[in-house]
């Protein structure tokens, strides 16, 4: 069944939307993350205009990471400090993000922008999130290992305002953690993703937060980060498309309880490695686009309408 | 355009005095529809053109009539880009810049174009896909054909611009109809729909329609929101997606 998308001003088959939107939504609830770099890809893939896709992931990732934040919250496996702290950095770079996507998309080098982006920053998430995992998983029966890893120093101890989180079981500097929370913020509003995939990693390879804890703080985080971009999309690109919305948030949510019982009997390392694995494809897929030579080189784009 | 448009006016003046000493043919066209909403099921839409040719007192053509109804979409600039090697990537380097294009342009005729006028007379009357393109705006590089047809292509493809030589059906020989068909994702804004009149080779008349492609009620309305007051429309937005969240979570909850 067809139905017309009014800022997208095009038709597309409702099944289909809500099925991604289902699919991305178990994986999202399985591993924690948004889904967004998936679901952008798969939007843009559809023929969605990429300005829409990448703005209306914004209510789509609130939705979801709103019922798993409730689910964690319940379960107290949210550190709301330490996402308050992460919250301040992803805000400023959300801001950013979604001025720097306006002007590109003014130059008219969008795709290109986005396209490398998540070459780039999934090439090398993926890779780093694989090879830790695979090593983990290689030798979980050597705790030397493990110890000689959590009595490493790192460069960004020395830094000042040092917080405590008591939940998270930190006591580190807030500017490493603003820091990165910008640049995933950043990363968000120009790409559409929540940035889970991202954080989640950051958390646990660089401040060492126990994986119960981050998949809750990261969906808090996200809630809220998504909430300020859709409305800092919607303001200054109009491009947030309610219906679209609508569909993908519907899929989502029951998708993603699905996914999170999925999730519940997965091990660690195996999960780490899967999540990995499935950023590294995505990259792949992207990184093809960019390198083999195109079936068809040319594109046209309607860039204003006279009337 | 420049250069052609005193060759328009000529071949414009001389169908006048062609066809004036006698009592003109003219062309009484109407659409089945002078405005197409678009409504949440809309998948693209059929308007019939019916049209009723009087002869007058001028010399029947020999072959019959013909008949070309040229419909044109809202004008818009239109950037082609060309994704050229760097390195070892594939980027949109290149790019040229065409303004005031057609966002859709459907070409119905009763028979192929070459054979009811010369390609320069429809060149002068702007009859035909290529016509209907102007050159490209001012830009850095030369005017390059190859990304004129890249255009005409990819429009194609998309499904923007049609040519049917054979949509145009004469019910008796000055009786005709055709279907206009618009896809779904046919853009918004006024048409333009003209109907001209063939008679061996030369223009004998013409007549001009309009319709309007509009988004119905409700989509009207999510579009206008998202306009008018952006803020409060990514506010309530994100509200309805903290709803639906939170539904599900009452919905599916197990603890």
């Amino acid at each position: 069944m067809e139905i017309y998308l009014p800022i997208a001003e095009m038709p597309v088959d409702m099944f289909l939307i809500l099925g991604m939107g289902m699919a991305v939504g178990f994986i999202s609830g399985m591993f924690g993350i948004g889904g967004g770099f998936l679901l952008t890809p798969l939007l843009i893939f559809v023929g969605i205009p990429a300005a829409v896709a990448v703005a209306t992931q914004g209510p789509q990732i609130a939705a979801s990471s709103m019922t798993g934040s409730l689910a964690y919250w319940r379960r107290r496996a949210i550190d709301f400090k330490l996402a308050y702290v992460l919250l301040a950095g992803g805000l400023v770079g959300t801001v950013l993000g979604v001025l720097f996507f306006n002007q590109m998309r003014r130059v008219g080098q969008l795709d290109t922008v986005i396209t490398l982006s998540y070459v780039v920053l999934m090439g090398t998430v993926g890779t780093l999130v694989t090879w830790e995992s695979a090593r983990a998983a290689w030798r979980k029966n050597d705790k030397n290992a493990a110890n000689r890893i959590a009595g490493r120093h790192r460069w960004f101890e020395g830094l000042p305002l040092k917080m405590r989180f008591n939940r998270a079981g930190l006591y580190v500097s807030a500017i490493p953690l603003v820091g990165v929370a910008m640049l995933i913020g950043f990363a968000g509003a120009v790409l559409g993703i929540g940035g889970g995939f991202i954080l989640v990693p950051a958390l646990i390879y660089i401040f060492r937060v126990p994986a119960n804890i981050v998949v809750g703080t990261s969906l808090f985080q996200i809630l809220f980060t998504m909430i300020a971009a859709t409305i800092f999309h919607s303001a200054t690109n109009q491009s947030v498309d309610l219906f679209l919305a609508l569909l993908l948030m519907v899929g989502g949510v029951f998708g993603a309880q699905f996914g999170a019982r999925a999730g519940a009997n997965l091990r660690g390392e195996y999960f780490r490695l899967m999540l990995g694995l499935l950023i590294l494809i995505v990259a792949v897929r992207f990184a093809t686009d960019v390198f083999t030579p195109p079936r068809e080189p040319f594109s046209a784009t309607q860039t204003e309408t006279g009337r | 355009m420049i250069a052609r448009l005193p060759a328009f006016a000529v071949a414009w003046l001389l169908t006048l005095l062609v066809t004036l000493p006698a009592q003109a043919q003219s062309i009484v066209a109407t659409l089945s529809t002078e405005n197409v909403p678009i409504l949440s099921n809309f998948t693209g839409e059929r308007i019939a053109l019916f049209g009723v040719i009087e002869p007058g007192n001028a010399v029947r053509p020999k072959d019959g009539y013909d008949i070309v109804i040229t419909v044109r979409g809202p004008r818009g600039a239109v950037t082609v880009r060309r994704k050229e090697k760097w390195g070892l990537m594939w980027l949109n380097l290149d790019a040229r810049r065409y303004i005031a294009i057609p966002a859709f342009i459907s070409i119905l005729s009763n028979r192929p174009l070459n054979r009811i006028a010369q390609a320069e007379v429809r060149d002068d009357l702007r009859i035909g896909v290529d016509a209907l393109i102007p050159p490209q705006a001012a830009s850095r590089a030369a005017n390059d054909p190859v990304f004129r047809d890249a255009m005409q292509r990819i429009r194609r493809q998309q499904g923007l611009f049609l040519e049917g030589d054979d949509k145009v059906r004469f019910i008796t020989p000055l009786v005709f109809r055709a279907d206009i068909d618009l896809p779904g994702a046919v853009p918004l804004g006024p048409y333009d729909v003209e109907v001209a009149l063939f008679s061996d080779g030369a223009l004998a008349a013409r007549s001009n329609l309009k319709f309007t492609v509009s988004k119905d009620a409700v989509e009207q309305w999510v579009a206008e929101a998202a306009h008018r007051s952006p803020i409060l429309y990514g506010a309530a937005t994100s509200l309805i997606a903290l709803l639906i969240g939170w539904l599900a979570s009452v919905i599916f909850r197990r603890d």
